[in-house]
């Protein structure tokens, strides 16, 4: 009952914006009704967490402790978003770039991407789940590209362009997962379904699931932003409106990475537990050197922010090929932790942008003293992003590290250090550039309103409890965590 | 229908879907390759349908007649309306020249060959036998998006790909389940319509229809 909440809510609300012309209250409601996905969430986890996976409709929604988890990142973060996305649609209006009719539908969209992304994770058919992630893709390219300038349409071309092919890679994959069912021999009635490929996986065909696997890394990777297909994440995530960066960086990214997890256990199940490793080990490896290097001559704070999502995916991916239950459960606190402290930084350049009217790390100087609110957010919102304590950061990245050691991954648990390192001082100069100095003689300082730092505030100090109690949701990690270990 | 009749005819079409891919890097009028790209739709419809009376399923039927009405029908239309608005529809400088493209798609085909031998082991069957002929179209399409500039070619090349992995899909498992292969179909449209209506932006707003025009951001 509450998964199909979860899921009519806020497509409810969606059909809502579409039809009324848009105005402050229908932006506060589609809010609420985020509001009204984390509660769920966390009622959902309340009751899966140490009991059996609910199902709706006959198995097509499945609930367990792994989804609901994944119901609580998207309602957090979509919460924050949708918050600032009132703000950031009002402020269009009133500075003429954006009509009314044209913020219903952005209203409309988001709330459509959400459920999409909800449905992804809810989804007990691997089938669903792949619709439900192509659905992402169409209703995101429309506001990567709701400026609507020369940027901005190159961007969500490159983004629509570069997804389709790599979702249709995994929708191959699923294909010849599906095939591979088909001729386990006892298994009449082989489908699509996330627990029937499970109870199956260690009689599927390892030729055929390892084509299958590839195919999936390459695929759902693409999503996830992993190098070397990474290339239509720094364009999509720097010209899409601020609210719709976060949830695609905060989210959306790691939904794509909820569904490679998921293969892998079937992987595991049928090749073993070295090729998927190998696999997301390169990809990881890779992505980590790609960010780096492209961290240090970074100009473009948004582009700064997206390069590091690429980052934080690597460290995910050699998380994931650990694999054990320690390892999956930093993973997914990581997911968390990120998905704050992004969609934070992402809602902070947002307001940066508004009052500085430039993305170019160089123009920027002397937040903290100009403009100390947003300073401070953004300044804490980077301290939490590098990986330093109390943030939960720092917690996950270090049990990854631990879980990556204990496995035999030490030699990549030290490369990822490395490029960590290098990021930690790329990302240092360039914020200390935007954060420090004294502004011009005689500027007053601005102050920012509070409607919207207290959503901020609240995202970075959620992020700073999670990594110094773990309590309430240590049992949850280690639940979702069994869902997909080794 | 009889044995031979049945597998000839499987071959036949899904030989004609590899055809076609091959037609579109070779022609270089944009409106041609939108033609050989409606014949590959109704080709690979063909595929379902012959799989479906084969094996006496109705839905698989049912799905061939949408492959065909939507693949065949529908999309080359809303291609063609592209290029008709566009005075120079000719793929005037790929990255990579016809014959060679043409050597590319030889050597893709091989791979393609090569890359699925444990799933051709796993169906014996004629249309076990036809797999490689899905995969070789779905690189093809890559390779085409990756060399050509144009925004309708690149729109091609991803219905290529999108076309192959369908025809692996119904030779290898007569298609998934209905409910995935419609949600499939609806979404590769809608990707369709919107990289088109994105295409059609940028020439009411820039006057470009040629990626390499679009050259803003980088890093």
């Amino acid at each position: 009952m509450l998964a199909i909440v979860v899921l009519a809510v806020p497509f409810a609300a969606g059909i809502a914006s579409a039809v009324l012309p848009w105005r402050r209250e229908i932006g506060w409601l589609c809010t609420a009704t985020i509001g009204v996905v984390l509660v769920c969430g966390i009622g959902l986890a309340a009751r899966v967490v140490h009991g059996p996976p609910i199902t709706a409709f006959g198995g097509a929604l499945r609930v367990d402790a792994l989804s609901a988890f994944m119901v609580i990142v998207i309602g957090a973060i979509g919460l924050l978003a949708t918050w600032q996305s009132v703000r950031y649609l009002s402020l269009e209006i009133a500075a003429g770039r954006s009509s009314r009719r044209h913020a219903s539908l952005y209203s409309a969209l988001v709330q459509g991407f959400v459920t999409a992304m909800l449905l992804a994770v809810l989804a007990g058919n691997v089938g669903v789940m792949w619709v439900a992630v192509e659905a992402t893709t169409i209703i995101t390219t429309f506001l990567v590209g709701y400026r609507q300038t020369r940027g901005s349409l190159e961007a969500s071309w490159k983004y629509i362009a570069i997804c389709s092919v790599g979702i249709a890679m995994a929708f191959l994959g699923t294909v010849l997962v599906y095939l591979a069912a088909l001729h386990v021999g006892h298994h009449l009635h082989a489908n699509l379904d996330w627990t029937s490929l499970m109870a199956v996986s260690h009689h599927l065909d390892p030729g055929v699931m390892r084509l299958a696997f590839a195919l999936l890394v390459l695929g759902y990777g693409t999503k996830v932003g992993l190098a070397p297909m990474h290339s239509w994440l720094p364009d999509a995530h720097s010209q899409a409106p601020a609210p719709v960066s976060a949830l695609m960086s905060g989210v959306l990214l790691t939904v794509a990475f909820y569904a490679l997890l998921r293969f892998k256990a079937i992987a595991d199940g049928a090749l073993g537990v070295a090729f998927p490793r190998a696999l997301l080990v390169a990809a990881g490896l890779l992505s980590l050197v790609v960010a780096a290097s492209l961290l240090l001559t970074q100009r473009d704070y948004k582009r700064m922010l997206a390069y590091h999502s690429v980052e934080h995916m690597g460290l995910l991916a050699l998380g994931a090929a650990a694999g054990t239950p320690l390892a999956i459960a930093a993973v997914l606190l990581h997911i968390l932790g990120h998905g704050l402290a992004k969609g934070v930084l992402f809602l902070t350049s947002g307001e940066i942008l508004h009052a500085e009217g430039t993305t170019e790390i160089a123009q920027i100087k002397a937040l903290l003293a100009r403009r100390p609110a947003l300073g401070g957010i953004f300044g804490f919102g980077l301290v939490a992003l590098l990986g330093l304590p109390p943030f939960s950061l720092f917690v996950s990245e270090l049990n990854m590290v631990r879980a990556e050691t204990q496995v035999g991954l030490g030699w990549a648990a030290a490369i990822s250090l490395g490029c960590m390192a290098v990021i930690f001082g790329a990302v240092m100069s360039h914020g200390r550039h935007m954060l420090f100095g004294s502004g011009p003689d005689g500027e007053r300082v601005h102050k920012t309103p509070g409607i919207v730092t207290v959503p901020l505030i609240g995202g970075l100090v959620g992020c700073a409890a999670l990594g110094v109690v773990a309590w309430p949701l240590d049992s949850l990690l280690r639940a979702a965590a069994q869902v997909v270990a080794l | 229908m009889s044995g031979s009749a049945y597998a000839s005819s499987l071959e036949l079409a899904s030989g004609v879907v590899l055809v076609c891919a091959v037609v579109t890097l070779w022609r270089r009028s944009l409106s041609a390759i939108v033609k050989a790209l409606a014949v590959q739709g109704v080709a690979l419809g063909v595929v379902a349908l012959i799989l479906g009376v084969g094996k006496h399923d109705g839905v698989l039927i049912a799905v061939a007649c949408l492959v065909i009405a939507a693949k065949g029908v529908v999309i080359p239309v809303l291609l063609g309306r592209v290029v008709a608005g566009d005075p120079a529809s000719r793929e005037a400088a790929p990255i990579v020249n016809v014959p060679a493209s043409l050597v590319g798609a030889g050597a893709l085909t091989f791979l393609a060959y090569g890359a699925t031998g444990s799933v051709v082991a796993l169906i014996p069957t004629t249309a076990g036998r036809l797999i490689p002929l899905g995969f070789a179209t779905m690189l093809i399409g890559y390779f085409a998006m990756a060399v050509r500039r144009k925004a309708v070619s690149q729109i091609v090349g991803l219905l290529l790909v999108d076309n192959g992995i369908a025809l692996v899909a119904f030779l290898a498992t007569a298609g998934v389940p209905l409910l995935v292969e419609l949600g499939a179909s609806l979404d590769v449209l809608l990707a369709v319509v919107v990289l088109r209506v994105l295409a059609a932006q940028m020439w009411s707003k820039f006057g470009v229809l040629d990626l390499d025009e679009m050259r803003e951001l980088h890093d």
